[in-house]
């Protein structure tokens, strides 16, 4: 392709150099006495193997430095499953290495072009094959055509509409209606503000009307920390003041980045951090991002206390919990 | 003749006479590969897939893909009497209740991560010799395709056994496929058929982890070696290697005993690490539930680069007429894998059009000599690298005593500062390769061994190398830039206008090259010197 100066001429292959085992017959002999050995090692390994599966109790635990206390049956399973086969391999390859012909062969490529012949019977074989069809003469017949099998495909993608239902408005819903008591989680019990000391974290849930079981879906959409901090530490606008009740605020646990739970509270700064991608949160001003790729705060859960002093619901959340979708509001 | 070889000969006449494979098994007995450790990557890959389908079988006979609840009642104290899926409870019963099956299930798991390991150094190996040229385009997106869908199908065994770490996986899918515009609530809804987690995406994913795309991976992979075998294995350059044949071992019986014997050796490796080293202990996760987590989540290590890149993602998101557009999101999860690996498997096209090269390769090019191509693929490692580094940022951040902010801001900037510069170090190293290899063709090794001449001057005496040396140095054809012509001889404007313009750029820095030397500078150079 290119003008070249004279290149450097090709010396050819370089002379082949025998191995020992080649011109050695001793050498040969003890090479095969090797592959031998080494497949004789294989066969003590699945040995090893019968041995662990059939004989050594389940629940024996042995201690091996680095790995710390190993059940010995699992150990001796894998490693006599492990020598068995390794040891084949080694003998296979030293066999190949040692006793069978080094010396390397030229086989010649066959361009993969055909020959101008077959092409350009190729190319008539097509033209008269399309000629005889007609396709080109009826523009009826393959206009038709293509607009059927086109149609043809549409069944194979609406069968899959009953893959799941349409969702609605679900997205936008949870289960905190206005006074719905928060409950533990675990444990299912109704809470006081007292329960929660300041600095404290908890986890709660909705209580569901009775005979209602609660389905990840459900939790998925309804986990709901609560921290309590001392109220002159919040930054936060009356109204969103007016959601929290003596010190306690309340943020849906589900991260609006990805959906993770936001799990890990920071006692001293007061940050809530999701592990899954380190998006963070100041729990003093209305679990605002601070960090990392959520681009939006946690809603937060108005709360309020009923008759009888247990945490309730004031209203359903404002906003879609969770990651982001096309139907969300704000 | 010896009666072994009466059997022989009997048992190949009955299956010639009803099949008439002779001709075909003659050739391909005979069939020669060359032998290079590079090769045998994509090796330990096809290896790693048949274990994988021998440990998948077995680990079969016991998981229970179900999302029912079961109460655990196996032999594992801790999680006894805890309420969990089926799939759950089943994967600890093949752990501590099936004999051998904790090996199985840790040689399936440290074999899917050697399965992509292996191919994305096959892949690496490939890119940078320049296997993929001509003839073998075709080849190279096969295995585009066999990573893209090897990634698909680890994620998708990573998440069966319904563990914390597993469903934290699932969630992040969940919300990707929940971010795409218009579509993205429909489609998640239909995939989990219903809201999030439901109980049918689980034996959803597992007819599609067992059957559908191990199925398509038989068909790919067949494919993959149908076409290695029919184009004929690429080679190294050397004396006595050229264009026109192949120089290495027949199949039989060389190549079948290092073949097959690897086989077993990648086997028993896996089995090794499987016996000895625990990976992903799902017991001490506990089953998943949307509102736990544990720190440190952490992917399996090719999913790595895009949980970094989604953790590095800037928080933007948009409304249009109302509607969000997450591009923290759609950026990290979306898009930019989508453009490198669509831009991966053009690429063989892009270079082709690039240099203007297009006639056939079968001798593999030494990366130093392609200057270009080589700092792309270094930049482009280090792109994920960087990015990989950011998806175990909380990891070194606890390791190395760090901050996660800081380990964010330094992948932030050096996601798009360090892969430009390491395109720009790796190509001058390139060059600057070159150069060494024509100084060592020209004027020989550097011995070491000083010499003082009768009139005082000291001279470092050097030593010729072997003519087969100085000919694998420089067998390379350098590609010349294409000239650009905007007008012909007519007058007629060049109707590929700027295209052509930009081609010619891209050809004259493809073509930056340290002149290699040839016979007669060597000659002049001889008759000079003595």
């Amino acid at each position: 392709m290119s003008k070249e100066l004279e290149p450097l001429a090709d010396p050819g292959l370089p002379e082949h150099v025998h191995r020992k085992a080649d011109i050695d017959p001793i050498a040969a002999k003890r090479a095969e006495r090797q592959v031998a050995v080494l497949f004789s090692l294989s066969a003590a390994g699945t040995l090893l193997f019968m041995y662990s599966f059939f004989f050594i109790k389940e629940d024996l635990f042995v201690f091996i430095p680095v790995m710390g206390n190993t059940n010995a049956q699992q150990l001796g399973i894998g490693l006599g499953v492990a020598f068995g086969l390794l040891f084949i391999g080694f003998g296979a390859v030293h066999w190949a290495k040692t006793l069978m012909p080094d010396q390397e062969v030229i086989a010649y490529r066959h361009t993969l072009r055909s020959e101008e012949e077959d092409r350009g019977e190729f190319v008539k074989a097509v033209k008269i094959g399309a000629e005889e069809a007609g396709l080109g003469r009826r523009p009826l017949i393959k206009r038709s055509l293509f607009a059927a099998l086109g149609l043809a495909g549409i069944p194979a993608v609406v069968m899959l509409r009953d893959l799941g239902p349409l969702p609605g408005n679900s997205l936008n819903e949870t289960n905190w209606k206005t006074g719905t008591k928060l409950v533990t989680d675990p444990g299912e019990r109704a809470i006081k503000a007292s329960d929660l000391e300041v600095g404290g974290v908890a986890q709660v849930l909705p209580e569901l009307a009775p005979g209602k079981k609660r389905t990840l879906e459900d939790i998925a959409k309804d986990a709901v920390l609560l921290i309590r901090l001392r109220p002159v530490e919040f930054q936060l606008t009356a109204e969103r003041l007016s959601w929290t009740h003596e010190g306690i605020i309340a943020f849906s646990k589900i991260c609006s980045h990805m959906g993770c739970a936001v799990a890990l509270y920071e006692q001293t700064t007061k940050h809530l951090l999701c592990p899954c991608h380190q998006s963070t949160f100041d729990v003093t001003r209305a679990a605002k991002v601070i960090f990392g790729p959520s681009a939006r705060p946690l809603p937060q859960l108005a709360i309020t206390v009923d008759a009888d002093g247990y945490l309730i619901a004031k209203q359903p959340f404002t906003e879609a919990v969770g990651p982001s979708f096309w139907e969300r509001k704000s | 003749m010896t009666a072994r070889e009466r059997v022989a000969g009997n048992v190949a006449n009955y299956v010639d006479e009803r099949t008439g494979a002779a001709a075909w098994m003659k050739k391909s007995l005979q069939k020669v590969f060359p032998d290079h450790w590079s090769f045998m990557l994509g090796e330990i890959a096809l290896y790693s897939f048949v274990i994988l389908l021998l440990s998948g079988t077995f680990l079969t006979f016991w998981f229970d893909p179900s999302m029912r609840h079961v109460v655990y009642e196996g032999s594992y104290q801790p999680l006894k009497d805890v309420e969990m899926s089926a799939a759950y409870a089943s994967t600890l019963h093949i752990s501590f209740d099936v004999r051998g099956g904790l090996l199985m299930r840790q040689i399936h798991h440290w074999a899917a991560l050697i399965f992509l390991a292996a191919i994305v150094a096959h892949l690496m190996r490939v890119f940078f010799t320049g296997a993929f040229r001509k003839p073998r385009e075709f080849n190279w997106i096969l295995g585009i395709g066999l990573l893209t869908l090897g990634i698909v199908e680890g994620f998708l065994g990573y998440s069966l056994p319904d563990d914390l770490l597993s469903g934290t996986g699932i969630r992040i899918a969940h919300a990707i496929i929940q971010s795409i515009p218009v579509v993205g609530t429909y489609l998640s809804f239909f995939a989990f058929g219903g809201a999030f987690p439901g109980e049918i995406f689980m034996p959803r994913i597992y007819i599609v982890h067992v059957l559908l795309l191990p199925g398509i991976f038989l068909a790919l992979i067949t494919a993959h070696l149908m076409l290695v075998w029919y184009q004929k294995h690429t080679q190294y350059p050397g004396p006595g290697r050229t264009e026109k044949n192949v120089v290495g071992y027949p199949l039989m019986p060389v190549y079948m005993a290092k073949a097959g014997g690897f086989f077993f050796i990648v086997f028993g490796i896996t089995a090794l690490l499987g016996a000895v080293a625990s990976i992903n202990p799902v017991w001490l996760y506990g089953p998943y539930t949307p509102a736990q987590i544990s720190a440190g989540s952490q992917p399996d290590w090719y999913m790595g680069w895009l949980d970094g890149l989604v953790r590095m993602a800037p928080p933007i998101e948009t409304f249009i007429f109302g509607h969000p557009i997450s591009w923290n999101i759609l950026i990290p999860g979306l898009i930019i894998p989508g453009i490198i690996f669509t831009g991966m498997a053009l690429y063989p096209f892009i270079e082709s059009w690039m240099s203007g090269d297009k006639s056939e390769h079968h001798l593999l090019d030494r990366p130093r000599n392609v200057p270009n191509r080589t700092a792309l693929g270094v930049m482009s490692l280090t792109f994920m690298l960087v990015t990989l580094i950011n998806g175990g940022n909380d990891i070194i951040a606890t390791h190395f005593d760090l901050t996660i902010n800081q380990i964010m801001w330094f992948t932030r900037i050096g996601v798009i500062v360090l892969p430009p510069l390491a395109f720009v170090i790796t190509k001058r190293i390139c060059l600057s390769l070159q150069r060494r290899d024509r100084e060592l063709v020209l004027h020989g090794k550097e011995t070491g061994r000083l010499v003082m001449l009768p009139h005082g001057e000291f001279i470092e005496v050097h030593e010729e190398l072997s003519a087969a040396k100085k000919f694998t140095l420089t067998q390379h054809v350098q590609p010349q830039a294409i000239a650009l012509v905007m007008e012909d001889k007519q007058g007629v404007l060049n109707p590929k206008g700027i295209r052509a313009k930009i081609q010619a750029k891209l050809s004259k820095a493809n073509a930056e090259n340290i002149a290699k030397p040839t016979a007669t500078e060597l000659k002049e150079l001889e008759s000079g010197h003595h």
